[in-house]
């Protein structure tokens, strides 16, 4: 792009949001994971999030990112109904999704992990996974009270499925530990696992390499690849580390005062000057981590 | 060397109630972090239903247990949803004064209903008479004698330890044995997290009324089964004491209360024993200001860290 024309972007603060979506290939001829329409929240006025349109794929990793304050967090919580929207609709599987409670949105598909770790600390490891699986083997109360066989069989097949969703990060040897003693990065890991127990359709990844170092953010790429294939289920998340965005996300979304600045592929991205002017600063900066 | 036995046998069961009582007002708080004051006066509703089924239905006590519990359940999920649902953003302080009217709502309507005289609370279980040990323990006239007749201890107290371990150990494998149990604990760390978890908050809270105010009727009927005077404000003064026996072992802790409920039953007998019977309520209060000072976070609470 020529230094003529990113200034004239520059000067008209044009906004080339592209009308194609960034749904891969592979996704297009089948139904959305995520739709959401003129989604928007006002707090007191305060437009925190405006007309935020975006289609996820059923297999896709996307990316939201955009400066401290942005609205990327408020998103998830529009989302995952923690925030009932002031406008707009959130369509996950096709189906609308308003005047839902984050728990029924929950059990629609949808599930997360938090940008402060947010783990039923003084539980075990298991028993976070177990809480997860809450809705996904149920018994009725009374046999649980009762002991009737089906709440033994229930509870032997939570114990095997939370072993064996621990394993896909290799923690199934730290089950009976209290989740709040875990080192920062199994937590961080231990969130991810609790939130795929609920089964979802689409997960909600709240910068989940927060705190942690090259390798272990290699690792998670690696692992977030492993879970979108082995699941088959589609993944957005707010990130700040570029690696990891820039690496895996096939789809990206920038967002700036509550707006969507730009979407497009992480080449189309990088090379946007609105994103490089908003999100990047000027090219001899690092940015904003 | 007896009478102190004796003495703390009957502390023992006294510290039974209230640690059944307790344990209603610290699930709740650990819950719906609200103190429902109007916990006591479930109690005193759990023994008017059980003494209605009993006196004018005429039906077995087992039944009239059953009966009374059901609608304590009842009254309970009833009261959150009315009373305390809608304001569960509003400030602790809204809580607690609609938790007092509630209070004096139930108290008013007993009175109302059942009238402000004296009931006497018909004898519910009875011990059958039998001789075990090779004879050295006899059981007549609902009253256990042991060590030749030196040691008497009444039925009523050993049903109300023997029902106290078996809810203890009942609602322990409930809490950490089952998904609604792991939901509970789950819901009272993090709302917000559960929620995002699929886990049906308000549901969880409705059980855990429920829970708390069955646990009410039983402790209703047991402490009517010892002192057997039923009035409208029956359960008030038994209601506080449970609540001193939360806060004393760590409010939101079940085996806190469980600790809290018995150390304070024993104390209070301990004291109208050997200290003075006028002030055994006084020295209740003061193991509570004397906790409070040194341990603010009760026996077995957690001290909570606030994020900055």
């Amino acid at each position: 792009m020529s230094q003529n024309m990113k200034k004239r972007l520059l000067d008209t603060k044009m906004v080339p949001v592209p009308s194609i979506s960034i749904v891969p290939e592979r996704d297009v001829n089948k139904r959305p994971v995520l739709e959401t329409r003129h989604l928007g929240i006002e707090f007191g006025g305060l437009k925190a999030v405006e007309d935020f349109n975006i289609t996820v794929g059923p297999t896709e990793i996307c990316g939201l990112i955009g400066p401290n304050g942005a609205g990327k967090t408020t998103v998830f919580n529009l989302l995952t109904k923690v925030y009932q929207p002031t406008t707009g609709t959130v369509l996950i599987n096709g189906k609308d999704t308003s005047g839902m409670t984050t728990e029924q949105a929950n059990r629609m598909g949808i599930a997360r992990t938090f940008q402060n770790i947010r783990l039923f600390s003084n539980m075990s490891v298991e028993d976070n996974v177990r809480i997860g699986l809450h809705n996904q083997i149920p018994y009725s109360m009374l046999s649980g009270i009762l002991r009737l066989p089906s709440y033994w069989k229930a509870e032997k097949k939570q114990h095997e499925k939370a072993l064996e969703l621990l394993s896909i990060f290799g923690m199934q040897d730290m089950a009976d530990v209290k989740a709040g003693s875990l080192p920062y990065g199994a937590q961080r890991r231990l969130e991810i696992v609790r939130a795929l127990a609920t089964n979802p359709s689409l997960l909600l990844l709240d910068e989940p390499a927060a705190g942690m170092n090259p390798h272990e953010t290699e690792e998670l790429m690696r692992n977030i690849i492993k879970i979108r294939d082995d699941f088959q289920i589609a993944v957005m998340l707010i990130e700040h580390d570029m690696n990891l965005v820039m690496g895996i996300c096939e789809g990206i979304c920038v967002l700036n005062y509550g707006r969507i600045i730009a979407k497009g592929t992480p080449e189309e991205i990088q090379q946007n000057p609105v994103v490089i002017e908003a999100y990047l600063g000027s090219q001899n900066k690092e940015g904003d981590k | 060397m007896i009478s102190l036995l004796s003495h703390l046998l009957n502390g023992l069961s006294l510290g039974s109630v209230y640690a059944i009582i307790a344990l209603g007002y610290t699930m709740v708080y650990g819950i719906a972090k609200m103190l429902n004051f109007a916990h006591g006066d479930v109690i005193m509703i759990g023994a008017y239903i059980s003494f209605c089924v009993v006196f004018y239905l005429e039906l077995p006590p087992v039944l009239a247990l059953i009966i009374a519990m059901a609608v304590c359940m009842v009254l309970g999920i009833v009261i959150e949803r009315l009373a305390y649902k809608p304001l569960r953003q509003a400030p602790s302080l809204s809580v607690l004064i609609t938790a007092i009217g509630v209070s004096y709502l139930l108290q008013n309507s007993a009175q109302l209903i059942w009238g402000a005289n004296t009931k006497a609370f018909p004898k519910m279980f009875t011990l059958p008479d039998a001789n075990l040990f090779g004879g050295n323990v006899h059981i007549a006239n609902n009253t256990i004698s042991m060590l030749d007749g030196r040691l008497n201890v009444s039925g009523n107290t050993v049903l109300t330890i023997i029902t106290c371990v078996v809810i203890m150990v009942a609602l322990t494998l409930f809490i950490n044995k089952t998904k609604m149990g792991k939901a509970m604990r789950g819901v009272s760390e993090d709302k917000g997290a559960a929620e995002l978890m699929g886990i049906n908050v308000n549901l969880t809270i409705s059980v855990t009324f429920a829970i708390g105010s069955a646990l009410a009727a039983v402790a209703g009927i047991l402490l009517c089964s010892t002192y057997p005077t039923l009035l409208p404000t029956t359960g008030a003064m038994p209601g506080i004491k449970a609540f001193t026996a939360a806060v004393f072992g760590g409010i939101g802790s079940i085996p806190g209360a469980m600790v809290g409920g018995i150390l304070l039953g024993i104390i209070e007998t301990l004291g109208k024993a050997y200290v003075s019977a006028e002030l055994g309520d006084a020295f209740v209060f003061a193991v509570l200001i004397i906790v409070l000072l040194f341990k603010p976070t009760g026996l077995l609470g957690k001290k909570i860290h606030e994020k900055v």
